[in-house]
């Protein structure tokens, strides 16, 4: 394997800028990477080799002219399939949008390009990110590089499973309901759901409008914060963006790798253990806990007991809002349709023909869940209490952050499960998100950092910090103190541990 | 006792404009059945008297400058259709044979 995909992106941009090696090197050795490995994982369903070299000759020839344009200038990523993209497919792992090359780029991936950041391709993801497995995806699963025959999370497993089998150093996620976060648990990656509106969702083909954020998936809390820094920050074309600098995630990182939390309080959210919860998580969780305890932090039990509500409320809004945002796949500007040239069909034939053709059952089932949601009838007992919900989760937020600095609680409750086992019981893998949902419903920010293996399984487990809204500087300063007493105690870094994956032969 | 009936769910897939099959409508009733079960928890706040919360952080109008910007060309515009004609979207017909 080449030493070059092993490196953190931060050691990448240092050497590409000093020029001690290319841009075009790097990323040949990651394409490289792609072609023997991903036939077993399938992180990717698009990969642009060509236009990646080309960025990344660009980035060589502006740095040789003593321009270097971000600090992850040259630097490749692995972008999820949910965001436009002018020159690739934009499928968000649907038949829907099979070869939809977007007439515009997100706003996330026009900074990419502007900060020199080299788009690899893009990631797999359950489709329209409807999913905690990326097996709902119309192209078929991610593999998690733990381990071939299980999940490696979602929706955006395709991002976390390229960092996991060092495709890419670097990711792009969206997390509508634990999106990043999860798939970063269970591959033993960062991942960050920044404060919604902190990164513009303008180009982000929408779920659920009012919950999904786009965030930086790494290998390290540094190399998250520093791509967090390239995408967030005010977008006049998303009316949702807040117009406030962005906090400061890379002085927080450099800070906390340190090693020093005296003075942080840290609240443990006493609703999210006991049943349901893996023993091995759970010690996992209590020892990264008595790890922050070492590094100075002060740590109290913090009781949130809306927080149980959550869930439920999360599968009433978040299918609500899709059934709306899918409306537009209506087969007449862009997408699929079914029919053309039956001149017996009506256009609402063609539509219903389509979208049946075009979606997949997880799909069906929340467009048609939100659909009686939001019926008459029906829409104060559900839609209604689920947004009364919302507003008493963010109450025990408010208050919880009285007390502490921040939350933490494991980012799911299982280590990666087999894939299959829970495709036939929807509300099973709907119960991967229970921790992870209330940060999206109450729009705070919160991040999922490794915390070592399961002794039952030896997968690895995740830890969640979950900050106030635009504090997310302190999320990234407790993880990176608590990532380099976990590296040195474990006597290296934990994702030097995945298995070595058999290159396939072509 | 199943909160939401086969026929319903036929009704709300016709709404939601998804010609679903017969093995769907089984397949969904019994599914959504359950997940509906399990979300109905969130009834136990409905009668206290909380506002709700549609959006995680206050929604204001944003405004901008009336002057013209680049917009998508014709050409982009119509670059993913299922059907162009003539510089515009072509569509199935609109109305029924009655009407």
């Amino acid at each position: 394997m080449s030493d070059l995909i092993r490196q953190t992106a931060a050691e990448l941009a240092a050497k590409i800028a000093a020029r001690e090696v290319s841009s075009v090197e790097v990323t040949q050795a990651h394409l490289d990477r792609i072609t023997a490995v991903d036939p077993a994982v399938h992180a990717f369903l698009h990969v642009d080799a060509e236009g990646a070299l080309a960025a990344a000759r660009k980035v060589d020839e502006d740095i040789a002219q003593g321009h270097v344009a971000s600090p992850l200038a040259g630097v490749p990523l692995a972008l999820k399939d949910v965001l436009t993209t002018q020159d690739m497919p934009t499928t968000c792992g649907s038949k829907m949008l099979e070869g939809w090359v977007p007439p515009y780029d997100a706003t996330v991936t026009r900074r990419l390009r502007e900060a020199g950041v080299i788009i690899l391709g893009k990631t797999n993801m359950d489709e329209f990110a409807m999913g905690s497995s990326t097996e709902n995806s119309a192209y078929g699963p991610t593999r998690n590089p733990w381990d071939l025959d299980r999940i490696p999370g979602g929706s955006g497993g395709g991002s976390s499973a390229a960092l996991a089998a060092f495709e890419a150093p670097l990711a792009i996620g969206t997390d509508t309901g634990g999106s990043i976060r999860q798939p970063g648990a269970v591959t033993g990656t960062v991942g960050v759901k920044p404060t919604y509106g902190g990164v513009s969702r303008y180009g982000l083909v929408a779920f659920s409008s009012s919950l999904d954020q786009a965030g930086p998936c790494a290998r390290t809390v540094l190399d998250a914060a520093l791509l967090h820094e390239v995408i967030a920050g005010h977008d006049p074309l998303d009316s949702t963006s807040i117009d406030q600098p962005v906090p400061a995630v890379v002085a927080a990182a450099r800070a906390g790798a340190a090693g020093d939390l005296s003075g942080v309080k840290v609240g443990v959210v006493r609703e999210f253990r006991g049943e349901g919860y893996q023993p091995g998580v759970v010690a996992a969780f209590d020892t990264a806990v008595d790890q922050l305890r070492k590094l100075g932090a002060e740590v109290v039990e913090v009781s949130c007991p809306s927080f149980t509500l959550a869930l439920p409320a999360y599968y009433l809004i978040a299918p609500s809002e899709c059934s709306s945002n899918l409306a537009r796949f209506d087969a007449m500007r862009y997408g699929l349709r079914v029919g053309e040239g039956d001149a017996a069909l009506s256009a609402e034939q063609v539509m219903s023909l389509t979208r049946e053709a075009g979606f997949g059952p997880e799909v069906k089932r929340r467009v048609i869940l939100g659909t009686y949601a939001l019926s008459a009838g029906y829409y104060d007992a559900y839609y209604g209490s689920a947004q009364k919900v919302r507003t008493l989760i963010s109450r025990d937020f408010a208050a919880a952050y009285e007390q502490v600095d921040v939350l933490v609680a494991p980012t799911t409750p299982t280590t990666a499960f087999p894939i299959g086992e829970r495709v036939g019981d929807p509300m099973q893998m709907y119960l991967a998100d229970l921790c992870t949902i209330p940060s999206n419903l109450a729009g705070n920010a919160a991040m999922s950092v490794p915390c070592g293996l399961s002794e039952e399984d030896g997968l690895p487990v995740g830890f969640q910090i979950m900050a106030p809204a635009l504090a997310d500087d302190r999320m990234y300063r407790v993880a990176a103190a608590y990532e380099v007493a976990r590296d040195a105690a474990a006597g290296g870094a934990l994702i030097h541990r995945v298995p070595e994956l058999e290159a396939s032969a072509r | 006792m199943p909160s939401i009936s086969r026929d319903e769910v036929a009704h709300l897939a016709r709404l939601a404009r998804l010609a679903v099959t017969e093995d769907e409508l089984d397949l969904f009733a019994g599914q959504l059945d359950v997940i509906l079960q399990s979300v109905a928890r969130v009834g136990e706040v409905a009668s206290q008297d909380v506002p709700p919360t549609s959006h995680a952080v206050p929604l204001t109008n944003v405004f901008r400058e009336d002057v013209v910007r680049p917009g998508l060309t014709q050409q982009q515009a119509l670059s993913g259709a299922p059907a162009a004609e003539d510089g515009r979207f072509r569509v199935p017909r609109i109305l029924g044979e009655e009407q």
